[in-house]
């Protein structure tokens, strides 16, 4: 049997005009942290929405061998896959604590004493709307919304996008803690958090996969971090030691 | 002071009856971004189901809510029969909806006749009570007391059910409810056929007070009800009962004490205004 829960074939994407991404294929094994790279605009949030049908696809995505390519979101949803999207989308207007309750799934336990315990923050806050927390509390949430059910696959998109260095470090073991629990897909740019994290990458370049690998692999690759994500080593090394 | 009391409260009651028809429309675009014409269908169907039940019955609060419920089932099977066919194409939903009220305004009058029917409302309602020496007709009282009672209400739906909750978030951000693994489109039914049987409550609320129900009824007030929702801001129930209390009292304050028909104006003059300066309205959020 096949130890990938989720297999990419040929996705297409074209939102109005633009032919975002082309034939996108890969896979992402069982248990531990793929991520998901390129340089800016290459398609990696469109990928993640379009895994999960909220941007028009076309092609396949299987989940734990199933197809689900034809289902509606809340449908892939509920097979256990958490999302953790790009600039946070908390609901303003809500509380912490409604929009922690908006997310528990049925079918599924909720698990509050987790979320609450890796963000003890969130728990202070519970009764605060949500559009008055500040960027990295809100990132805090929309991690937990992620992690409130029991999830197969967690996809989540630049956490670290926006915030202080000193919370950019907390959510990467917050995240090295979860991957015993659930399989990441990490849409990063911060090649510091991908080598903490990621055991294999998937490299897009203009909406393609340019590369697929270990991730440890690419990270040592001076040419390919340099002409696929536009770093060189040595400088995301520095980028490691700062 | 007595004239005063009497275009207050006679003012009040035309913002019930505004605010009555504007939530509903107000939630449906906020939820669901279709401007919903056929409203006013359901609007018209509440008073002539009002008028047939209470006619039958003798008993116009078993119209009411005979009305009610016929105008959410209804409302419920345009959503999930009609409108969701075309979800996300929003211009083919808008012209459904104006092509729904045309139909139902035109099968009403084939059927009842262009002519306005009396309503059997009961007795009581037309006697006066003296507030401060003012004579205000019951009616008006009804009206503030059903959209008391439907604030009330729609408040605890809103803030303290699961449907509330997706209903509120759906609002803010519809594409992150459904990434969260909620059926949208329920939702979707259930404030299409809610706001279905609050303009068929305020029909024949309107049908009572006017004392008699017409095809173009419900047209008349969808004109004003656009404009609350509008002024009180896209989607914000509460934004609606504001701008609903706002307009009504204007409208009468000005009919009375400036000139019969210019409040019409300056209500019109207000949306201008409120465009101008707080193009998201009184209580809606900021679109960019």
């Amino acid at each position: 049997m096949s130890d990938q829960l989720l297999e990419v074939s040929d996705l297409n994407v074209v939102l109005g005009e633009s032919h975002v991404l082309h034939d996108v294929t890969f896979g992402v094994r069982s248990g531990g942290v793929t991520a998901l790279l390129g340089r800016n605009g290459v398609g990696k949030t469109t990928t993640m929405r379009g895994l999960l049908g909220l941007a028009p696809r076309t092609g396949t995505v299987r989940l734990a061998g199933e197809d689900v390519s034809t289902l509606l979101t809340h449908e892939i949803v509920k097979r256990g896959v958490g999302f953790v999207p790009e600039d946070r989308e908390v609901f303003a207007g809500l509380t912490v604590q409604e929009n922690l309750k908006l997310a528990e799934r049925r079918g599924s336990a909720h698990h509050y004493d987790r979320v609450y315990e890796l963000f003890p923050r969130l728990r202070e806050r519970r009764g605060q709307r949500a559009g008055t927390l500040s960027g990295g509390e809100q990132q805090m949430l929309a991690l937990a919304r992620g992690l409130l059910n029991d999830n197969r696959l967690l996809l989540v998109d630049e956490p670290s996008q926006g915030l202080a260095p000193y919370l950019v470090t907390e959510f990467t073991e917050v995240l090295a803690q979860v991957t015993d629990l659930v399989t990441v897909l990490l849409v990063e740019q911060n090649l510091t958090v991908v080598r903490r994290l990621a055991r294999d990458a998937v490299v897009l370049d203009q909406g393609r996969v340019a590369w697929t690998g270990a991730a440890a692999d690419l990270l040592s690759d001076e040419q390919v971090t340099r002409g696929l994500l536009g770093v060189g080593v040595a400088a995301a090394n520095q980028e490691g030691t700062s | 002071m007595t004239t005063f009391v009497l275009m207050t409260i006679t003012g009040m009651g035309l913002a019930a009856l505004y605010f009555l028809v504007a939530s509903g429309l107000s939630l449906i675009f906020g939820l669901m971004h279709v401007l919903n014409f056929a409203h006013a269908a359901f609007l018209t169907l509440g008073g002539y189901t009002a008028w047939l039940v209470a006619g039958a019955s003798g008993s116009f609060l078993l119209g009411i809510v005979v009305g009610m419920l016929v105008a959410a089932a209804l409302g419920a099977a345009t959503e999930t029969g009609l409108l969701r066919r075309m979800h996300g194409d929003h211009v083919p939903q808008v012209l459904l909806t104006v092509g729904l009220l045309l139909a139902f305004t035109a099968l009403v009058r084939a059927i009842f006749g262009s002519d306005a029917r009396p309503m059997p409302t009961p007795a009581w309602m037309n006697q006066v009570i003296r507030v401060l020496d003012a004579p205000i007709p019951n009616s008006r009282f009804v009206l503030i007391a059903a959209a008391i009672a439907v604030w009330v209400v729609m408040t605890i739906f809103l803030t303290r059910t699961r449907y509330g909750l997706i209903v509120r978030a759906g609002v803010e951000n519809r594409p992150m409810v459904t990434a969260l693994g909620i059926d949208v489109r329920r939702a979707f039914t259930l404030v299409f056929a809610l706001g279905a049987g609050l303009a068929a409550l305020a029909g024949s609320l309107v049908a009572a007070v006017q004392g008699a129900v017409s095809p173009e009824q419900g047209m008349t007030l969808l004109i004003f009800a656009f404009i609350v929702v509008i002024i009180g801001g896209l989607g914000s129930f509460h934004g609606s009962a504001l701008a609903a209390l706002l307009v009504g009292l204007l409208q009468e304050y000005t009919n009375f004490y400036a000139m019969v028909g210019m409040g019409d104006l300056v209500v019109v003059l207000l949306l201008a205004g409120v465009l101008l300066t707080r193009p998201q309205g009184l209580l809606g959020r900021r679109l960019v």
